[in-house]
């Protein structure tokens, strides 16, 4: 399947069915909650200090939920109004802005402590006209150095994106460097096709300098998934495709699951998805009528 | 959605417009109060970020007197001082109305609480 980002702009992408589909598939659910933990991990932010957060590319606020579950405030930008409708929907906590992240930000300097982004850098390497200010270049670089200006000095950002290729990788990486920041890529389960993920590690102050002497920052290490001591659980890959006939004939047997389970498994399905009206679970649940009924 | 704790935060970044563009003046707008959690950690570490006159002048202007005019010392904030600061900053949400940048005139609209931030090609730094 092409990328999204061929298809068309984001704010247009994401029109109101997309919107809906993307927010309530509890698939992508489980992938944004994990990819956001995981970036607020790489944010590393100092324990038990509330602290303001920027949600780049908030989109339905599926990011931000986590954040709200965290106890940061936080603030969300996006560009498709749809997404963020459905954001207001779901009674988010964080303010939500209409905004081109490629049109730079208008925040205040030192405003924010740090900055996540799930799934947004590759949107703007695409150009949607042949304007010079909508360049992938000037608008990263209009982006970046904005961003830069907006967190304060020992903030970081961690941008959690898609690239298309190693190019795409450097531009990124290059055009933040120039824009003042410090940091690289940290890629986790490098050797996994499936579960690779790239995130990018912005520090804004270059850390804590001690005595003086200015330390080199250290870049987080990636996940490589045969570390004995990581017990995060990726969240689970769809078989349906690759699934052959003689297996999946064993395997729907070894798995013993009964009318009421069924039922329960699909209720529960059914509210994940937003879904009203779906009848509540009691001791009657999947229970058969007597033969006098 | 616009609390005033991001209001604090913006400022107009359209071309060109890099003075006086701070704090954009609030037009026709509707307000709503919405319970927040109360969480005075917060507070005390946004304080040093706030600028003061921009936060008591825009509270005034939306009818909410209860900040003094000075900021007081860190270290002296009274708790009655501190709830009218959370319920400035984090409990008014302006739902409806405009925001306009007192330098270029630029008119940023807030439909629904989500503020338009968007530029036209001519304004694009």
């Amino acid at each position: 399947m092409s990328r999204p980002e061929f298809q068309a702009p984001p704010e247009i992408y994401y029109g109101d069915t997309e919107a809906k589909k993307y927010t309530h598939n509890t698939r992508n659910q489980a992938i944004q909650a994990e990819m956001t933990d995981r970036a607020l991990e790489l944010l590393n932010l100092p324990e038990g200090q509330p602290a303001l957060l920027l949600d780049i590319g908030c989109g339905s606020g599926l990011s931000g939920e986590i954040l709200d579950e965290e106890g940061y405030t936080w603030v969300g930008l996006d560009i498709a109004p749809s997404m963020l409708e459905v954001a207001l929907e779901r009674e988010v906590e964080g303010d939500l802005f209409l905004h081109d992240i490629g049109q730079g930000l208008g925040f205040r300097p030192g405003s924010f402590d740090g900055a996540i982004s799930i799934s947004v850098l590759q949107w703007l390497c695409n150009a949607d006209t042949t304007s010079p200010t909508s360049s992938p270049p000037a608008r990263l670089t209009r982006f970046f150095t904005s961003l830069h200006a907006a967190l304060t000095r020992s903030a970081r950002a961690v941008f959690q994106f898609y690239p298309q290729s190693d190019d795409q990788v450097t531009l990124i990486t290059s055009i933040a460097m120039r824009c003042g920041f410090e940091g690289g890529l940290v890629v986790d389960y490098p050797n996994s096709q499936k579960a690779k993920k790239f995130f990018l590690c912005l520090f804004a102050g270059g850390g804590e300098s001690s005595g003086g002497a200015r330390r080199k920052v250290e870049i987080p290490k990636g996940l490589d998934g045969d570390g004995g001591e990581q017990e995060r659980e990726p969240a689970a890959f769809e078989k349906r495709r690759t699934n052959g006939r003689g297996e999946k004939g064993k395997k729907r047997k070894g798995a013993k699951e009964n009318h009421k389970d069924w039922i329960l498994r699909k209720k529960e399905l059914y509210r994940k998805r937003g879904k009203e009206d779906v009848p509540r679970d009691s001791k009657f649940t999947g229970r058969k009528r007597k033969s006098v009924f | 959605m616009v609390r005033l704790i991001t209001h604090n935060l913006l400022a107009c970044h359209a071309k060109g417009c890099t003075t006086n563009n701070f704090p954009l003046a609030f037009r026709d707008v509707q307000l709503e109060n919405r319970e927040a959690e109360y969480n005075p950690e917060f507070l005390k570490g946004f304080m040093p970020k706030i600028e003061w006159n921009a936060l008591v002048s825009t509270a005034r202007e939306l009818g909410d007197v209860s900040l003094p005019a000075e900021c007081p010392e860190p270290g002296t904030e009274t708790d009655e001082f501190l709830h009218a600061l959370h319920h400035v900053l984090m409990e008014i949400h302006v739902e409806e109305g405009s925001m306009v940048c007192p330098n270029c005139q630029h008119v940023y609209r807030i439909s629904n609480g989500i503020p338009n931030m968007l530029l036209a090609e001519h304004e694009i730094k």
